[in-house]
């Protein structure tokens, strides 16, 4: 009885999500148009600017376009995290999280429930992009649309749960522009996302290696080497560390006694 | 004999120094509609906050129907029904669509919940409006499928925060009968938080809560007769030396 709730309810956020981005089109057509817009202009016009030389996992020499591809994944599912995490602020201030939050289950579930709904919805995104970017010829191996798929589940949840650990800090909408800022900018351009690691190494140490430990970073490796059929362990593992870190905190973040919550005051 | 549906005591509350609610206690039995009146800033949303334990009081206790809200809260919050002083709904889903979602957040299947969503809304006059998306409804018909929505899993403590704040006189009436009638006849307790003293019918309990203090708690006609006050607001201003509700 007690796990039929548990079902019906995951079941229920879940099912809920993906119905408001079903009725959202603008928010799908915009989700997608961020890294469309950086495939197709930014990527061919740096295309002759950055070589980008052979690299596991690739095993020849390839397009800059091909190379950001992984990385533009990441970058949809950097933007949904953050959004659902900006969704998060909204829902407390108008007050439907309290609504979620009053119901009888354990906090971290909902949570957790929360986490995959919006990490659902980011890994249908993720794949919206990939088909058109197959369209666009940039084409990975058949059974890397299918090896992909747990690697967009782990990233999209790693980032959800920093979303989520950011939105218990934040007590107002207000202040989500410093996110913007300081967490999405310097996550996103610190990463392998756009440049391989040897590239950056080139110009910086210090950037070399505050890329090699963003979590972003990893992400995109752990997508990068799926998408070609490839299994990256230190990826697999630093990036379900950091899930695991992001989402401990962000339960402690949203804990009735102990978190952000209760000592600004609250969301109300 | 059952335990109240709600039991507060010696609950005390504070952000950092300032301090929100001071040694509150009160009890809320089933089949009584109890009435909180406080001016802004008197701790209202605060002591709502903790009976739905947004937040842990360090010092006092709640229970809800005898289960402590903070060893026990699953089964506490289990009893409970909420509508917020805000709406709440998904404004891009269909009244359906949000009352479904309710109905499984509480482990409720679709057939017992469709069923009861039909009832819940059929009492309320919105079951023809089941199909339109929350964002075209106006403010007194989005209350009313917020109050079916809080009685979808049958609660036995029913809390209203301001929830008649902006809308017209019949709306407002609407729903007032309505609550009144559930108390009434099915022995819903009510904690209903509201700056209108015009809401509160005479055999209401009245708790009056003023600087985070409860300053009166009891049936609306012994407060009267206590304070010697001719009405309500002549109570209220008494209590509060003045204050707006």
């Amino acid at each position: 009885m007690k796990f039929l709730h548990y079902w019906r309810a995951m079941a229920g956020i879940v099912g809920r999500e993906l119905l408001r981005f079903l009725h959202q089109r603008e928010r799908f057509v915009s989700a997608l148009v961020r890294p469309l817009v950086w495939l197709f202009v930014f990527a061919a016009g740096f295309r002759a600017a950055l070589g980008v030389a052979i690299a596991p996992p690739y095993e020849t020499y390839i397009l800059y376009e091909v190379y950001i591809t992984p990385g533009l994944i990441g970058m949809i599912q950097l933007f949904n995290g953050m959004q659902s995490s900006l969704s998060m602020v909204y829902d407390r201030e108008m007050g439907s999280m309290r609504m979620l939050m009053v119901c009888p289950l354990p906090r971290w579930f909902l949570l957790v429930s929360k986490l995959i709904a919006g990490t659902a919805v980011s890994v249908l995104q993720a794949y919206a992009f990939l088909g058109i970017a197959w369209l666009y010829d940039i084409q990975a191996p058949a059974m890397g649309y299918v090896w992909i798929l747990p690697a967009l589940l782990l990233s999209g949840m790693m980032l959800g749960a920093l979303g989520l650990l950011l939105s218990s800090f934040i007590k107002q909408l207000e202040n989500f522009a410093g996110v913007m800022n300081f967490v999405i900018f310097p996550l996103f351009f610190m990463s392998t996302a756009l440049y391989p690691l040897w590239k950056l190494k080139e110009s910086s140490v210090v950037l070399y290696q505050l890329a090699q430990y963003n979590p972003f970073s990893q992400a995109v490796e752990l997508i990068r080497f799926a998408l070609y059929g490839q299994f990256n362990q230190p990826a697999l593992l630093f990036t379900a560390a950091a899930f695991l870190l992001f989402i401990s905190a962000a339960i402690v973040g949203y804990n009735p006694s102990k978190g952000m919550m209760v000592r600004k005051g609250g969301g109300e | 004999m059952n335990p109240p549906a709600l039991n507060v005591s010696g609950l005390s509350f504070a952000y950092g120094p300032k301090k929100a609610l001071d040694n509150v206690g009160f009890s809320v039995k089933a089949g009584e509609c109890t009435i909180l009146l406080g001016p802004n800033g008197a701790g209202k949303s605060t002591l709502f906050a903790l009976i739905t334990r947004l937040y842990d009081a360090r010092d006092g206790r709640i229970e809800l129907c005898g289960f402590d809200i903070k060893r026990q809260s699953l089964k506490a919050l289990s009893r409970l029904g909420v509508v917020f002083q805000q709406t709440t709904l998904d404004p891009d889903l269909t009244v359906t669509q949000n009352l479904r979602y309710h109905a499984a957040l509480h482990g409720i299947g679709r057939k017992t919940a469709d069923a009861r969503i039909q009832t819940e809304l059929q009492r309320l006059n919105m079951y023809e409006r089941r199909g339109e998306k929350v964002r075209l409804l106006n403010g007194g018909h989005k209350r009313r499928v917020e109050i079916a929505r809080a009685l979808l899993h049958q609660p036995q403590l029913l809390l209203l925060d301001e929830p008649t704040v902006g809308l017209d006189v019949p709306s407002r009436q609407a729903i007032v009968d309505h609550v009144h009638e559930l108390v009434r006849r099915e022995g819903l307790a009510v904690l209903w938080a509201t700056h209108l003293i015009d809401e509160i019918a005479d055999d209401d309990s009245l708790v009056v809560l003023h600087q985070g203090q409860i300053k009166a708690a009891g049936k609306l006609q012994t407060v009267l007769q206590t304070l010697g006050a001719a009405h309500v607001g002549d109570a209220f201003n008494r209590l509060t030396q003045g204050a707006k509700p």
